[in-house]
């Protein structure tokens, strides 16, 4: 299968805006779960405002959030399809910007030691876009996810020892959660990373956070932490907005990899209530839009 | 808008506002203009609130309805914390009663709400599009070589409801939601199985 990588580029263009303007289902049932289950009259309320937010911006087609984000794009690439990877790269990133000064959208992107904004959303290294690869024939995917800052500035990396086991991460994601605070607009998708290098961790901490909802770690011990913490960290009280109550946490998402004898790193990175993404996959019939 | 010191002093934790008339947005880089580098505006902060906000704008062509050829987009309220040092500032030389923004201000912002007579008011964080319909207009825009980090004049109707989160009586949210989750952390992790 041949992609045009003019047609990745309006798809590029087009994923940020959808993902800006429309809340995946699995978020919009995670609310509905949590307010069935909140005990707390403030965090009734502000769920409320949430999903009253959610609403108003299907109704003016506005914006969830005003956060833009730093905008990434995650690429599966399928067997059999034709596609030359730095013409796909160079085209997703046109796509980032025509989005921003055609809609026009907030640039939240600047170099970060002049803080210069190009008013493009892009920069050196931005956006981010990850390539991976499948077995899923005439194929290709295209993820969207802007990643806001106020989670975003609540992400956490700790090379615990080995020593330490299983009881480091624990801990360290109840202490992340307490630091966290209301800064990362509650209920939030707690994204753990287990194992890996240094750099992997957190990118698996990441992976975890933008996970859709009602998904599962695909390690079984994995499955295991993300049930035990889910639960945990929604008895701390830090409730919606960091205001008070049950809903801290729509879930606790883990990744794993492999990691040194000696190393045992545990990475914390957080989605906000407002968990934004769009894909569009390209197959033989076309370009399909989801979540 | 605006208030006085008496009115500020008057609001309590738990309280629920709303604001009509002027509201002014500020962010990160137009505070440490205007602090760390000392820039003045033309515009008159003294009674009035602040929003930590950098606005998703649109250029038009100037006009009674849009005078600063900006219409609004999309305005939501940003992470207060990081601006934690600029609450009493605002204040002391701008004459600032009320912060409006996300997350909560620490013990320095309280201080400056008690010794000044001030509030700071929690909006929801991630509401842009509900928050958007509260505003009417942008009035006016200073320090604007600093955009979307401009210094922001709107014009509002029913913005809000607001809970007081923190208050000039050293009532704060946050230091109480704080206290009893930590209070919780050790139960919380025994559950866990951790030793």
């Amino acid at each position: 299968m041949k992609v045009d990588t003019k047609q990745v580029e309006d798809v590029a263009r087009e994923l940020y805006v959808r993902a800006l303007k429309m809340l995946p289902p699995d978020i919009k049932e995670g609310f509905a779960r949590l307010a069935a289950t909140e005990t707390d009259a403030t965090a009734k309320s502000v769920l409320g405002t949430m999903v009253a937010n959610i609403r108003v911006a299907e109704d003016t087609e506005n914006l969830l959030c005003q956060d833009t984000g730093i905008p990434i794009y995650n690429v599966t690439i399928g067997r059999g399809v034709d596609v030359e990877g730095a013409d796909l790269r160079a085209a997703i990133r046109r796509g980032c910007e025509r989005a921003t000064r055609e809609h026009p959208l907030r640039s939240s992107v600047v170099h970060p030691i002049t803080r210069k904004n190009e008013h493009t959303s892009c920069g050196p290294g931005v956006p981010p876009i990850h390539f991976d690869f499948s077995d899923e024939p005439d194929r290709l995917v295209i993820e969207m996810v802007p990643k806001g800052s106020g989670s975003e500035n609540n992400s956490w990396l700790r090379m615990a020892i080995p020593a330490e086991g299983v009881d480091a991460i624990k801990t360290f994601v109840v202490d992340c959660v307490l630091d966290a605070g209301g800064k990362t607009c509650p209920p939030t998708i707690v994204g753990v990373g287990v194992g890996g290098t240094s750099d992997l961790c957190v990118a698996l901490a990441k992976r975890a956070a933008t996970r859709p909802l009602g998904t599962s770690c695909p390690d079984p011990e994995g499955a295991a932490l993300e049930e035990s913490l889910t639960r945990a960290v929604n008895t701390l009280g830090v409730g919606p907005q960091g205001l008070g109550g049950d809903s801290t946490s729509f879930a606790v998402h883990v990744e794993v990899a492999a990691t040194h004898i000696t190393m045992n790193p545990v990475a914390v990175n957080m989605q906000c209530h407002s968990a934004r993404r769009a894909s569009a996959a390209f197959t033989p019939k076309g370009v399909e839009y989801g979540f | 808008m605006p208030i006085t010191e008496a009115q500020a002093r008057s609001l309590r934790v738990n309280d629920t506002v709303s604001l009509e008339g002027t509201l002014f947005g500020i962010r990160d880089a137009t505070l440490i203009a205007m602090f760390a580098r000392d820039r003045r505006t033309r515009l008159d902060l003294k009674g009035h609130a602040v929003i930590h906000t950098a606005p998703n704008v649109r250029k038009v062509p100037a006009s009674p309805r849009h005078p600063t050829g900006y219409a609004p987009v999309c305005v939501g309220t940003t992470t207060s914390a990081r601006m934690e040092r600029f609450t009493q500032p605002l204040m002391e030389r701008e004459g600032v009663r009320l912060v409006i923004g996300k997350g909560g201000l620490a013990a320095g912002s309280a201080e400056a709400f008690r010794k000044l007579g001030g509030a700071y008011l929690a909006i929801i964080g991630g509401t842009a599009a509900l928050e958007t319909t509260w505003i009417e207009a942008i009035e006016d825009v200073d320090l604007d070589d600093l955009n979307p980090e401009s210094l922001w004049r709107f014009r509002v109707r029913g913005f809000g409801p607001l809970l007081v989160a923190m208050d000039s009586h050293g009532g704060s949210l946050y230091d109480e939601v704080d206290r009893k989750a930590r209070a919780r952390r050790a139960n919380t992790l025994s559950q866990l199985g951790v030793k």
